[in-house]
């Protein structure tokens, strides 16, 4: 039976401060390395529907060589084949070049079913999913908060104007994921020795050309120092600031 | 520069949003023209100041929401050599598609842009900002409530153009919001509470808060995690949304940088906060050093009498 692909990103662990120097982020500087949160749930969700249907997963990571740890931790879940893309030429890749990657090692493997996260936990952008969908000419389902995958025909729930939605949608299928209500499961002894063995393929791809040039990284702005007051007496003296001086109220 | 809006529609009108697309777009010596999906919006933006002409998209794909389909429908009729929407969730969905049908770059959730073309976006939820040249055509999505809005007076031509796309998505069962709360996303005003309020029964307090000014309620991370009645889709921080409102009230909440991450943009930021050494203060431009308990009343109180 056809496949199911999950797509994860490694990112800074979410607690980590990001420093800047000589213009760009000090990713030197970052101890801690993590799957991104959102990928995480897709992640959890396609594992529940592997344990469902039988089909087996691959797990793809677009990284370095650092980044074989998302795809080991997932190994450790039982997900089954491991692929890296990578080439050690790429640096910085645009979004069209990173869903031109994707979707070229997609092509080449059987998955009706493509999971991952709705964005990723550092650049924050959101355009890999329905951007590889587009490219591999499939519908997408994007920031899925509930899925129940236990039937012949998974349904996904995703936020409307007016409430929510559930869609039971025709495969293939590209599906990303918001944080659900699910709890993420934790890896076993046996998943862990398991996942020391696993193989994992790397691969290169075709990425076209840059359209998109990093000029530079930089702080946040600064706020300047805001007031600060004692104990609930001051409340009215607030909301008359927020009236007068902000404006906002 | 040809540049082509999506507009941002809301309840079969414009959301305030696409006036603010329509001021970038004006801002890089633009006439845009702007697309309104399922012709929702088509008058209103007639009269945005400085948009070239509008065109009203109507095709049975817009009956219901299919990204690939309204991106194929509205890519169909948009030229442009730049396509500008908003960083809302079906704007990202619908122009990161339209950017892939091009075979172009997209780069979403700017907040700073100029001619070259220079764009400017947070990285890592605003833990830093990340500056980007773009050789060529390309798609951009731009965060609400940061360029300030064209002006209405505007007298563009309306076209109505019949055009749909393939929808490959069926809605099986759609239910109805639990209540009638405003969402954290679309808040002008959003008060948010912490693990500090105690006990999620304490929330009520802010709800209450909230119905006088018309705020939404938010909560931390920390909360949401702690009690299960705090819903996620409330959520602000870099694992949940990311807001940016007129004004922030954070009751009980110490500011772990995750949550900064989510709100420190907001125009006006008010941390209520019994621990004078909070995180929070120092993004607070009205910090009160208070119990959320002795606080909350009389700012309800306050915000009463402006009411």
């Amino acid at each position: 039976m056809a496949g199911i692909a999950v797509l994860l990103k490694q990112v800074p662990d979410t607690t980590a401060r990001i420093s800047v120097s000589e213009g760009r982020v000090d990713e030197s500087a970052i101890t801690s390395w993590v799957t991104s949160p959102y990928d995480e749930y897709a992640l959890e969700v396609a594992i529940q529907h592997k344990e469902a249907s039988g089909a087996s997963i691959t797990a793809i990571t677009l990284g370095p060589p650092r980044a074989d740890k998302v795809l080991k931790d997932a190994a450790a879940l039982g997900v089954e084949n491991l692929v890296r893309v990578w080439d050690d030429s790429w640096e910085s890749l645009d979004s069209s070049q990173v869903q031109h990657a994707l979707s070229t090692v997609l092509e080449g493997i059987d998955a009706d079913w493509i999971y991952c996260g709705k964005q990723s936990a550092d650049r924050n952008q959101g355009s890999t999913g329905p951007g590889v969908a587009e490219r591999l000419g499939l519908a997408c389902i994007v920031e899925i908060s509930d899925a129940d995958v236990s039937g012949d025909s998974p349904s996904f729930t995703r936020s409307s104007s007016t409430g929510s939605e559930r869609l039971s949608p025709a495969t293939p299928i590209l599906l990303t994921f918001t944080k659900t209500e699910t709890e993420l499961r934790r890896p076993n002894v046996r998943g862990i020795m398991m996942a020391k063995k696993a193989q994992i393929e790397i691969v290169s791809a075709d990425i076209g050309d840059a359209q998109v040039q990093v000029v530079s990284h930089n702080p946040p702005a600064e706020k300047p120092e805001g007031k600060k007051f004692e104990g609930a007496d001051s409340v009215p003296e607030v909301v008359g600031l927020l009236r007068d001086e902000a404006k906002v109220i | 520069m040809d540049i082509t809006i999506i507009a941002e529609t809301r309840g079969g009108g414009l959301h305030p949003v696409t006036a603010q697309l329509v001021g970038a777009a004006s801002s890089l010596g633009a006439s845009p023209t702007v697309v309104c999906p399922g012709g929702a919006g088509g008058e209103e933006a007639c009269g945005i100041a400085g948009v070239g002409k509008v065109l009203a998209v109507t095709g049975d794909c817009f009956a219901t929401y299919d990204g690939g389909a309204w991106a194929e429908a509205l890519d169909a009729v948009a030229g442009g050599d730049i396509v500008i929407g908003a960083a809302t969730t079906s704007g990202r969905d619908i122009c990161s598609r339209i950017a892939a049908r091009r075979g172009v770059s997209i780069i979403q959730d700017v907040t700073a842009l100029s001619p070259g073309l220079n764009v400017t976006h947070p990285i890592y939820s605003g833990k830093a900002m990340q500056d980007l040249t773009v050789s060529g055509n390309c798609v951009l999505t731009l965060r609400a409530n940061t360029f300030p809005p064209a002006p209405s007076g505007g007298s563009a031509q309306l076209s109505t153009v019949q055009q749909s796309g393939d929808v490959r998505l069926a809605v099986a069962e759609a239910f109805a919001r639990a209540s009638e709360r405003l969402d954290v996303a679309d808040a002008d005003i959003i008060i948010s509470g912490g693990r500090g309020m105690g006990h999620p029964d304490n929330f009520s307090h802010l709800y209450e808060v909230a119905d006088v000014i018309g705020a939404a309620v938010g909560a931390s991370r920390a909360a949401v995690d702690t009690w299960e009645e705090i819903s996620h889709s409330m959520q602000v921080g870099q694992t949940g949304k990311t807001v940016n409102p007129s004004l922030y009230i954070a009751v009980g909440i110490s500011g772990a940088i995750q949550h900064l991450a989510g709100m420190r943009t907001s125009k006006y930021i008010v941390a209520i906060n019994k621990d004078p050494e909070a995180p929070i203060f120092k993004v607070a431009d009205y910090g009160i050093v208070s119990t959320w308990e002795e606080a909350i009343p009389v700012l309800k109180e306050e915000l009463s009498k402006l009411a």
